[in-house]
């Protein structure tokens, strides 16, 4: 009976003290550096990937019409408001013409005074001429009585005079004729050129587009050069994108691109490269291309919008592929863990392209079917051990 | 031969377990508090480690970039790249900050890596989901602390970014979970300001006659655009090329740069010595009180559990048991309450240790610490028992 009871005792005492024991190999071996670390592995498949590049860009208008004066002045009147369609040819505004008017009318009366000086000397001609035929013709009369000796030699000798200085009169009058004739010109032209500069005064587009910015407003003084109205094409939008110079190469023009403007997230436009520039922005490290829409969004998006460039790439040749997350850098070296049978083994790589979903080229040191950790719940070392799982705790499915 | 002690225990051994359970979870909290101290410092080197640097180059004359503010401009690292001995070099930047998602907001440290590739300094070295970043703007790459999941949405200052991996044990030296952003997107949400502030900033810049002359059209704009321009970092990330020693590669940047540079054991004495010093001495100082506070308690419990026994004793003593066997128990029974104490302390501090909102690091080397200590005092406070026990009078087994 004394016995039993003790053996009782006993029973109860390891009840408490087995389960604490095994609690505590459990612990030991489950936290600090006996415990294994959990794994996911991945097998290297042999892929061609489609690499694609990311850029930043904003929407610009491709052509933008600064229209202002061609001289300093100041603005008499601006007709349109922003946002406004304008037609090609319509008139924007106009410039004050402080004096030109007057000019003008000074000029038109200079003209009129000139007509009227053409016709005078027009009248002077016809009289010379007049004069002249008739000291023609007395001398000629005066010739044939001399002959029958009617009249004396010097009467003859004075009628001929009389024809030179009426030659004379009547190639002065011409002369005059002539001149008053450029004079005519002249002023003519100087009131085509004044009335030309009076319409430069008027603002006037030279397309038809969209009024993007009133710059100033009537009665404000305008230097030549500075613009008073913006006019673009929506027609001709497109984006000026940047792309980070450390993945651009295999960008083309003609590559076909996504578009995701901010304002309207979620919707995917089709577009395509149109250009590369040749100046890469050295500042920022960013290579700068415009893009395209295949067709422009119904609701235009706003010269400066942000927009989001996806560029598709050409499909590379098959090569393993490994998800970015298992390639790693230790002492210096890059490559993956790899797990054979059951141990692990740092193995170099060399990478290639990448894609968007992170899938990396490997060019060397793995081959298509190779087991590789791919997360891990620690960082691995040579001696680690490992535990391979589905997936790691603490991450929902 | 029978154990006395065995049987003493037998006897009344649901008081001897819940006392040593009692003791056990007292060690389990010295423990803990000892995790705490060592997560603290783990927290500090784990950040270096992360960075995944050999050196640090920062700002003349600052301790940065975690323990003083550092700024550089970002175009520094071409030139230190072409210093001799250096294999890599990347800009980071770092910004503790809240980070919104939905309705809540995490506090985070913000980390601008430039997205070059798995294995570049400043990228996480490894991840428990996801992918790293691999578009030059808006993903990111969480620590699993911040509780965000693969494929949501946060925000940082203006923008947004999805969340395109999760990684582990990636925080700054204060314990903040770290969020992987691109570089660029970085340098913005650090220096860029808010709308309202830049709406601000342009009208008074437009209302000063100096820069809005009506002369020189363009000037304005030109004022405004280099107002808004960020080119600073934080650090510059170097790794140098294998067979080159830190030290040897940071002089010449040091002198011909006019930067300073950190190598990893100078940046581990600034964490560890200057950044967490005072919280880490704060922990050490509750470590050593609780510690002398356990060690006596111990002492009392099994002072008084041998005086609880003071009538037995005085039986075993009258029916002629020696001194050395009546001091054996007594011994034997205080390091069996040690070690259940210590068992049951090291699994409640393993279990427990997970669910603290910072990192609690125990080390095998601090709980074999804890278990010599464990016995060195119960050994002690078993000393202090033998000597009651054997001062009883074999007399007061018959009387009172």
């Amino acid at each position: 009976m004394k016995f039993l009871s003790i053996n009782r005792r006993m029973l109860a005492l390891l009840a408490v003290v087995v389960p604490l024991l095994a609690l505590l190999i459990y612990v030991a071996l489950r936290s600090g550096p006996l415990a294994s670390i959990p794994v996911t592995v991945t097998t290297a498949e042999s892929h061609s990937i489609a690499p694609a590049l990311f850029g930043i860009g904003t929407v610009e208008a491709r052509f933008t019409y600064r229209i202002g004066p061609t001289v300093a002045g100041r603005i008499k009147r601006v007709e349109v408001q922003v946002g406004d369609r304008v037609q090609a040819g319509q008139l924007l505004g106009e410039m004050d013409p402080v004096d030109f008017d007057d000019r003008i009318a000074a000029q038109k009366a200079a003209l009129n005074r000139g007509e009227s000086a053409v016709v005078a000397a027009e009248a002077q001609v016809r009289e010379t001429l007049a004069r002249k035929t008739y000291a023609e013709k007395q001398a000629s009369r005066y010739e044939q009585l001399l002959k029958t000796r009617s009249v004396s030699e010097e009467s003859v000798e004075g009628k001929r005079q009389e024809i030179q200085v009426t030659e004379a009169g009547f190639a002065a009058a011409r002369a005059n004729l002539g001149a008053t004739r450029q004079e005519m010109a002249r002023i003519r032209s100087d009131l085509d050129g004044l009335i030309q500069q009076r319409a430069n005064l008027r603002l006037i587009t030279p397309v038809s587009g969209l009024v993007a910015t009133r710059n100033a407003d009537p009665g404000t003084t305008v230097v030549a050069g500075q613009s008073v109205v913006e006019v673009i094409d929506p027609a001709t939008l497109w984006i000026n994108v940047r792309f980070d110079q450390l993945r651009v190469s295999g960008l083309r023009t003609g590559l076909p691109v996504q578009i995701v403007l901010r304002s309207q997230e979620g919707i995917r436009f089709a577009g395509r490269v149109l250009r590369l520039e040749p100046m890469a922005d050295a500042v920022t490290e960013e290579t700068l291309a415009k893009v395209i829409f295949d067709a422009l969004p119904k609701r235009l998006p706003p010269v400066g919008e942000l927009a989001e460039v996806t560029v598709e790439m050409s499909a590379l040749p098959e090569t393993p592929v490994l998800p970015n997350a298992s390639v790693q850098r230790v002492t210096g070296r890059l490559g993956v863990w790899l797990i054979e049978e059951d141990k692990l083994r740092f193995a170099p790589i060399k990478v290639g392209a990448t894609d968007l979903d992170g899938r990396v080229q490997i060019l060397e040191g793995i081959k298509a079917g190779d087991r590789v950790v791919v997360y891990s719940q620690r960082a691995l070392g040579p001696r680690s051990r490992v535990k391979i799982v589905e997936r790691l705790e603490g991450v929902s499915p | 031969m029978i154990s006395l002690a065995g049987r003493d225990i037998m006897h009344s051994w649901g008081k001897f377990v819940f006392t040593g359970v009692g003791l056990g979870l007292l060690i389990g909290v010295t423990l803990t508090m000892a995790g705490v101290y060592r997560g603290m410092v783990d927290d500090a080197k784990v950040l270096l480690d992360n960075s995944g640097a050999d050196l640090w180059v920062v700002q003349q004359d600052t301790l940065g970039p975690y323990a003083e503010p550092s700024s550089l401009y970002d175009d520094v690292y071409r030139t230190i790249r072409g210093m001799p001995g250096v294999d890599r070099a990347a800009n980071i930047t770092y910004l503790t900050m809240q980070v919104r998602q939905g309705q809540r907001d995490v506090r985070a440290m913000i980390v601008g890596v430039v997205p070059g590739g798995p294995g570049e300094p400043g990228q996480p070295g490894y991840l428990i989901a996801g992918r790293q970043i691999t578009r030059s703007h808006y993903e990111a790459v969480a620590d699993v602390a911040t509780g965000f999941k693969l494929g949501e949405r946060i925000q940082i200052r203006r923008n947004h970014y999805a969340v395109v991996g999760l990684t582990r044990r990636m925080v700054s030296s204060g314990g903040d979970p770290m969020v992987f952003i691109p570089l660029k997107d970085a340098q913005e949400a650090q220096f860029l300001k808010d709308n309202d502030a830049i709406a601000q900033q342009r009208r008074r810049t437009a209302g000063n006659p100096a820069f809005n002359r009506p002369g020189t059209p363009g000037l304005l704009d030109a004022v405004l655009a280099s107002q808004s321009i960020n080119p600073y970092i934080n650090a510059v990330l170097v790794q140098v090329k294998p067979g080159f020693i830190p030290e040897e590669v940071a002089e010449p940047i040091r002198r011909w740069k006019r930067l300073q540079v950190y190598t990893r054991v100078q940046m581990e004495e600034i964490l560890i010595g200057k950044l967490i010093a005072t919280a880490a001495k704060q922990i050490g100082m509750f470590l050593v009180i609780l510690a002398i506070v356990s060690a006596a308690i111990v002492a009392f419990i099994i002072y008084t559990l041998t005086l609880g026994k003071i009538r037995e004793i005085a039986v075993l003593k009258l029916i002629g048991t020696r001194n050395r066997t009546i001091a054996g128990m007594i011994m034997q029974q205080a390091l069996g309450l040690g070690l259940i104490g210590f068992v049951v302390g090291k699994i409640a501090a393993t279990f427990w240790a997970p669910i603290f909102p910072k990192y609690v690091l125990l080390e095998l080397g601090d709980a074999l610490l804890g278990f010599a200590g464990v016995f060195v005092i119960c050994a002690l406070a078993s000393v202090l028992a033998i000597r009651a026990a054997l001062k009883v009078d074999p007399a007061e087994a018959i009387g009172g």
